[in-house]
């Protein structure tokens, strides 16, 4: 928080000097890459079902049509426009040569016919939200996206409905309710279906909302169980909470669960993060403040946990720690081990064991000073107490900002090239002066969030991460803070877009930009891939910036906006040459 | 916490003493020209397709008592009494006063949306151009008369034992100021937290209904919050500004109207309403029991 969470973002003396859209590191490997040999195209790859492509949330796609050679070929094949200017976060769905496109608040849902020219529209839905949700819903109108399963799509409206459509006809087939947005509630993360129950978060950790996981029912949307982020064992599903908060503080401790889930079949687990502790500032709320910004392992059938790995105690930065748990298999130090990799927002890359949640592995991979590392005994960040902050003191130069070195746009991982690709922030913050705020017609005073560019000047980069060794392989520098998700593909490209609305191709290995389109809007949505029924390859990113209504009002914007990270006043103005709202679908293929 | 080294506080404390010279002028104005400006033509009225200009505000739907849609709060009552004196008629563009507030609605992205005047704004506010402030009040203890604990002081030790009623404001760690104060003096855990997400089940009156019916000890609220459902209640109920100790934030605050950055013209024209008609001004705020404050010589903010 949306965060979205939470803090108010003002920023200052943002140098336009950066040079960007070019390689930071020479490649690692050899300079001139030569396509390796194709790897055999998986036919579900040819489909892409979910957010974040598979189950293991690798976003990453086995066909290989697109290839580093004909990239540079890669033309618009047909657009399509949402009708909607927000933030547009999330993919599309395609399954048997039908597109699902998603929107943000109203959420509609298109079924486009893949296979008649132009795509038209097989049907819409328009969900009937009370108008009320938009003025009193705590966060943003963003949505990322829909699940789908067995002929069924399922939504989560903002309005905290969970709906599931006929997958044919658009028809509603049940709709729940799993909240109430008049106490702060919504919903803005993706469903996701594990085999006969739809697992959905909720968002709106800003006014103290006590965060949970549901699973409804695939065929009723009766609610097969709840669990929650803080409280006693038998509502978290977990021990070891209440005793970390002051009283019942754990009431309203936050721990939202507004991001992307993952799930390993063979261990039947599935993976979330949770976000920052409640409303209360820091000092009313000593202790560890569990299970707050933890990743948790939860069996789909029970609920319950098989365990909780805290990676921010105590927050004290909204380092909201939602972010995507991908899972692959991977050689550390000799051995073969099922893992979970987390690039959070508190800037470390953690590796852990996702069958015992025992930490592997934790490096930073943006410019982190608020720790000086984890503590691999006891899993904990070695803080720098210079870099707390506290109601009653300036901070200074903080890395990462709350905005995070990541924030919610999923990374990729090719098994080919073994390496993740990951967008990213580069933004520090300073918690200085006091700066006069207004809410529900109550005048207080908060610390002034002044965010910043990191070291460079560059506000955000694209890296290739190596996991095993911790260590970033190339980057690719931008202007503007990297918002959209990655995709990698069996031909060796990797597609990102920009704020900006630059949608790029890379060479995976070494980083080399090897074609560009500029979309009509800033992406903040995650490209993908499918292949038409004409067998060609396809590549599909939404664009649609958000949150542009607040150019000119830094101040007001919010974590969830995706500007706020570019910050200033003074940033707006070069920002509104690069782009303005939208909310455009835009296809490509080779000629 | 030195107030003195904070860049935004320096800044404030400039704009208030050179408010100061002239508030006292504008005041003498008041008093000589308040009859001649309730006869006054209206102030350069937007051209309008038929009828009267709009004055459009931008209010919180649901928070009373400062306004709701049936208009029933004070700030609905001061809108109106504003917009007579321009000539206009009242529009509204209804938004809960939170996060997104002056985006979703004075920063509209449809000018259709948009609207020009927060009748309620903290002076100081950045995200507005606020006018000089029309009234002053602060956060307030409020306890039982028969019960107590009369409390006068964050400092007092009764407030470590009682159950202390506050609401939750922004998540960005900046609470009501004196929750952050409560924190310093190690006053932690036996708060209770009320919401300002307002509905039928958790209505503006909830924190000012919990100390009457015994489930908090003391509530400390935000003055026009508590004044009005004070009011309302059978049990009698006691109203105690909240001192500010050394080093404190600050519990008192003017309040302005706001217009957006630049709009001097709409600013100037809300400027000389609140001179002429600050009585009737105030008498709506009297009438809505806000608990009203003068500004302290000496008072740095």
């Amino acid at each position: 928080m949306k965060r979205l969470s939470r803090l108010f973002m003002v920023v200052a003396s943002l140098g336009l000097g950066a040079a960007c859209n070019s390689s930071s590191t020479p490649p690692a490997a050899s300079g001139t890459a030569q396509p390796a040999a194709p790897s055999p195209v998986q036919d579900a790859d040819k489909q892409w079902t979910m957010q974040n492509k598979d189950t293991s949330a690798t976003r990453y796609s086995s066909v290989n049509e697109i290839n580093t050679e004909n990239v540079k070929n890669l033309k618009v094949a047909w657009s399509f426009s949402t009708g909607v200017l927000r933030g547009h976060e999330g993919e599309p769905l395609v399954i048997d040569n039908t597109m699902y496109v998603h929107t943000p608040f109203p959420n509609i849902v298109y079924a486009l016919d893949l296979t008649k020219e132009g795509a038209p529209v097989k049907w819409k839905y328009t969900p009937r939200q009370d108008a009320a949700v938009i003025p009193i819903a705590c966060c943003d109108t963003v949505n990322r996206g829909l699940a789908f399963s067995n002929g069924k799509v399922f939504l989560n409206q903002l309005d905290t409905n969970t709906v599931a459509l006929d997958a044919a006809t658009g028809k509603e087939l049940w709709k729940v309710k799993q909240g109430d947005y008049k106490m702060g509630q919504t919903i803005t993360s993706a469903p996701m279906v594990i085999k006969d129950k739809v697992i959905s978060g909720i968002s709106g950790g800003e006014f103290g909302v006590r965060g949970f996981v549901t699973a409804n029912d695939v065929n009723t949307g009766k609610q097969v169980w709840r669990m929650y982020s803080t409280g006693p064992e038998a509502e978290v599903g977990f021990p070891g909470s209440v005793e970390t908060w002051q009283g019942e503080e754990w009431k309203r401790g936050g721990g939202t669960t507004w991001g992307w889930y993952s799930y390993d079949p063979e261990l039947n687990l599935f993976y979330y993060g949770t976000g920052n502790p409640g409303s209360w500032n820091p000092d009313q709320r000593p202790g560890d403040n569990k299970y707050s910004m933890t990743i948790f392992a939860r069996n789909p059938d029970t609920g319950k946990a098989e365990w909780a790995y805290q990676k921010t105690p105590h927050d004290r930065w909204d380092y909201d720690g939602i972010n995507e748990n991908v899972l692959v298999d991977l050689n550390m130090n000799g051995q073969m081990r099922k893992t979970l990799v987390n690039f959070d927002r508190n800037g470390f890359s953690y590796v852990l064991d996702r069958k015992t949640g025992e930490l592997l592995l934790a490096q930073p991979f943006v410019h982190v000073n608020w720790a000086k590392g984890i503590d691999m005994k006891t899993g904990k960040p070695i803080e720098d107490p210079e870099k707390q902050t506290s109601a009653s003191k300036n901070t200074k130069d903080i890395c990462p900002s709350a905005m995070g070195g990541k924030n919610q746009q999923p990374v990729s991982y090719s098994p080919r090239t073994g390496l993740f690709y990951v967008p990213t922030n580069n933004l520090c913050m300073d918690y200085e002066g006091v700066q006069v705020k207004y809410q529900a017609g109550q005048p207080y005073v908060g610390a002034i969030v002044v965010s910043k560019p990191g070291p460079g000047g560059n506000r955000g980069e694209f890296i290739a991460w190596d996991p095993t060794a911790g260590k970033k392989v190339w980057g690719i520098k931008e202007e503007l803070s990297a918002w959209g998700g990655a995709l990698a593909t069996g031909g060796d490209v990797v597609f990102y877009g920009t704020m900006e609305g630059w949608l790029k191709a890379v060479n995976a290995k070494t980083g080399d930009v090897l074609w560009k389109f500029k979309t009509p809007s800033g992406i903040i949505g995650n490209p993908m891939t499918y292949v038409g029924p004409d067998g060609k390859q396809y590549i599909a990113v939404l664009s649609g910036v958000g949150g542009w209504s607040g150019i000119g009002v830094a101040a007001d914007m919010s974590l969830e906006d995706p500007t706020a990270g570019l910050g200033a006043i003074g940033a707006f103005k070069d920002l509104a040459n690069f782009s303005n709202q939208g909310g455009v679908l835009t296809v490509f293929s080779l000629p | 916490m030195t107030m003195s080294r904070r860049p935004g506080l320096v800044l404030q404390t400039r704009r208030v003493y050179k408010s100061r010279p002239a508030l006292l002028l504008t005041v003498f104005l008041s008093l000589a020209c308040a009859d001649i400006a309730s006869a006054q033509a209206p102030v350069s009225p937007k051209p309008s397709a038929g009828g009267k200009a709009q004055f459009r505000v931008c209010a919180d739907p649901g928070n009373m008592p400062h306004s709701n849609q049936k208009q029933e709060g004070f700030e609905n009552k001061i809108a109106e009494l504003v917009a007579g004196a321009l000539g206009e008629s009242t529009h509204y563009t209804w938004w809960g006063q939170r996060r997104g507030f002056i985006r979703n609605t004075m920063n509209a992205t449809l000018e259709e949306g948009r609207c020009d005047v927060v009748i309620g704004v903290p002076e100081g506010y950045d995200l507005v151009s606020p006018t000089k402030p029309y009234y002053r009040s602060t956060y307030v203890f409020v306890y039982r008369k028969d019960k107590g604990p009369e409390v006068k002081s964050l400092d007092d030790p009764v407030l470590k034992k009682v159950k202390i009623g506050v609401h939750l404001l922004g998540d960005d760690y900046t609470n009501p100021p004196p929750v952050h104060e409560l924190s310093k003096r190690g006053v932690v855990g036996n708060l209770v937290g009320f919401s300002t997400f307002y509905s039928a089940d958790n209505p503006p009156s909830a924190i000012i209904d919990a100390v009457a019916s015994g489930k908090v000890d003391v509530a400390i609220v935000w003055g026009p919050a508590a004044g009005y459902f004070v009011k309302q209640q059978r049990v009698p109920l006691v109203m105690v500004p909240v001192p500010s100790g050394p080093g404190d934030l600050p519990f008192e605050f003017g309040i302005s109207m706001g217009v957006k950055p630049g709009n001097t013209a709409l600013k100037n024209q809300l400027e000389k309403v609140i001179d002429a008609r600050r009585a009737e001004i105030t008498k709506i705020l009297n009438d809505y029991n806000v608990p009203l404050v003068e500004r302290k010589a000496g008072l740095k903010r």
